[in-house]
């Protein structure tokens, strides 16, 4: 194999030559100049996220187990660009006082996630699969019980690493199901081999529900909305959005490309599992009262609309997977991005906090409301276009019961988000947050958010673009 | 060939040691047993791998490699959740789960 070939892997690459520099800045920087890694890591990564966008060469290197395509390299531009809002968003809270000492501790476990994930996209065998799914949950676990000196930091911390390992185990026992009958772990062979057999949707079905876990579908999702309240706000962001979409990407890859033969079955599981997952998570976000956990039971209900653009196993539901992916980043961070704002500057975390928010912090209850109406699905903002093209894809197909579920569920999920917006533009409150102004970072990052919330749903280049690069059973 | 022992044995051996692994996980209160038992389920997985390749296909060793590549990552998992719970027992002075609840519906 000569030595270009690894340039396949560039995404791979650069982010551990990002690990790399970070860890000897750390190293040979001066104790009380921590704050300049800060920095440097941001810049690092903004060059790699804009490298990523450059054409790269496609194929197979290590007998297939590593496999690059375009769909791939789209699903890990996509990525960069939300770990990158992470990263400008949570610059205000590393230069705490209480963070000082763990700057490049955080944007190395945190890259090294993003590792795990990248890998495990471009897996083209279980075992690479299976080494990028630690990879990326085993650090996010440390992340998760990062505030050494909160109590529920360290409950979301082992809440997190054991549901992960529990659910590795099973995935796990899942795939040597499969290994029995048919003696490999490829993905082309196994599809291309796979009969049907009941001990191999018995191994099917300990893998779907490993994945459940990893993208907390109903009724595997209970880890999740305590893991979100108790992890610091910038890791719940980034377990919300990232992680999980990370695993939605593999997710929809293996059940497109491995098991194409027994879509009558994952059909009828992703069918039952969709409708109690927008359910649940609605019917549990309405009665929350911190926002971290509203918004964890929101991202419940919002995988459950993801998991419409499974059901038809078409390439618009692949296609509408990867745009509701990114759409959702851009919303998700914006409104994760006001909470931590306003968590940075006041410590308020609750609704009722946010009484009367407009007068006081005009700007952030307008992003706020935008990114939650890009949530509901409300027709200007991207939001809309993303649910009205995984509507479609699993219309396509013919489930419309299904399709009625979820819209009656989006109207559902329209009045607990417009709790917020009411409370933030018209209950009166006596102490309402003080007005404060955030730092460039922050700024910079929601205008980001905001820009995209706008921006990709008016794009019709960018939906064409992602359609063409995707495939279909 | 291995002659003497058969292959269902294993697999028998497997199935009792994950659902023994899940029962624990689900049932036990003490955060390092339910470590142990993710341990377990891990183990039982290794023993299918290994039964598969060695009875059904002896000329690859992808089931072996596997196996050893879960060990190692178990590994990595129980010392990241130590830690956790080294530090959960500072702040809570118990590695209890029904007292490690600070967060409710």
């Amino acid at each position: 194999m000569s030595p270009d070939k690894f340039l396949i892997m560039r995404h791979e690459l650069l982010l551990t030559a990002v690990v790399l520099v970070v860890l000897i800045a750390e190293v040979f920087s001066h104790p009380d100049k921590k704050g300049k890694i800060i920095t440097l890591s941001v810049i690092c990564f903004g060059i790699i996220t804009a490298l990523g966008f450059l054409p790269s060469a496609e194929g197979e290197i290590f007998g297939g187990m590593y496999v690059s395509s375009g769909s791939r390299l789209m699903m890990k531009n996509i990525l960069n660009i939300g770990v990158m809002l992470v990263f400008l968003q949570s610059v205000d809270w590393l230069r705490k006082a209480e963070n000082s000492d763990k700057i490049s501790e955080y944007f190395i476990l945190l890259i090294s996630t993003l590792i795990g994930m990248n890998f495990m996209i471009s897996s083209g065998h279980f075992l690479m699969f299976y080494i990028g799914l630690e990879l990326a949950t085993i650090p996010i676990a440390a992340l998760a019980a990062f505030d050494k000196y909160r109590n529920n930091s360290a409950e979301a911390g082992i809440k997190l690493i054991l549901i992960s390992a529990l659910s590795s185990g099973i995935l796990l026992y899942g795939l040597s199901m499969i290994y029995g009958t048919l003696g490999t772990f490829y993905f082309k062979e196994i599809a291309v081999s796979f009969s049907n057999s009941n001990l191999q949707i018995l191994g099917f079905i300990y893998f779907f529900t490993g994945m459940a876990f990893k993208i907390s579908i109903v009724p595997f999702h209970l880890w999740t909305a305590d893991v979100y309240e108790g992890a610091p706000i910038n890791i719940t962001a980034y377990l919300s959005v990232i992680s999980k979409g990370a695993a939605v990407f593999i997710f929809i890859i293996v059940l497109f490309t491995v098991f194409p033969v027994i879509i009558a079955t994952w059909q009828k599981a992703i069918y039952l599992t969709s409708i109690l997952t927008m359910t649940i998570g609605n019917l549990f976000a309405i009665r929350q009262q911190n926002l971290k956990r509203f918004l964890a039971f929101s991202s419940i209900s919002q995988a459950g609309y993801i998991l419409l653009g499974f059901i038809g196993g078409n390439q618009l539901g692949m296609a509408s997977v990867i745009y509701y992916i990114l759409v959702y980043i851009f919303s998700n961070l914006g409104a994760f991005g006001v909470v931590l704002a306003i968590s940075n500057a006041s410590g308020k975390e609750n609704i009722d906090d946010y009484n009367g928010l407009y007068h006081t912090n005009p700007k952030l209850s307008l992003i706020m409301m935008l990114a939650l109406f890009s949530l509901a699905g409300i027709p200007p903002v991207a939001g809309y276009f993303g649910k009205f093209f995984l509507f479609t894809a699993a219309a396509e197909k013919g489930f419309y019961p299904l399709v009625i579920i979820a819209v009656l569920n989006t109207i559902i999920s329209l009045y607990y988000y417009l709790l917020i917006v009411k409370a933030m533009f018209l209950l009166k409150n006596e102490s309402p947050i003080e007005k404060f102004k955030s730092s460039m970072y922050t700024r910079f990052a929601l205008g980001l958010c905001v820009a995209g919330i706008v921006v990709t749903g008016f794009a019709s280049a960018l939906f064409e673009f992602i359609r063409n690069l995707s495939f279909g059973i | 060939m291995i002659t003497g022992v058969p292959v269902q044995y294993f697999l028998i051996l497997a199935t009792l040691m994950f659902f023994a692994g899940v029962y624990g996980f689900l049932t036990r209160r003490n955060l390092i047993t339910m470590l142990m038992a993710t341990e377990l389920i891990l183990n039982s997985v290794n023993i299918n791998f290994m039964a598969f390749n060695r009875y059904l296909y002896p000329q690859k060793m992808e089931g072996m490699f596997f196996s050893l590549f879960v060990i190692a990552v178990a590994a990595s998992e129980a010392a990241v959740a130590i830690a956790i719970i080294i530090n959960i027992y500072r702040r809570f002075a118990t590695i209890n789960v029904e007292d490690v609840n600070q967060m409710k519906f």
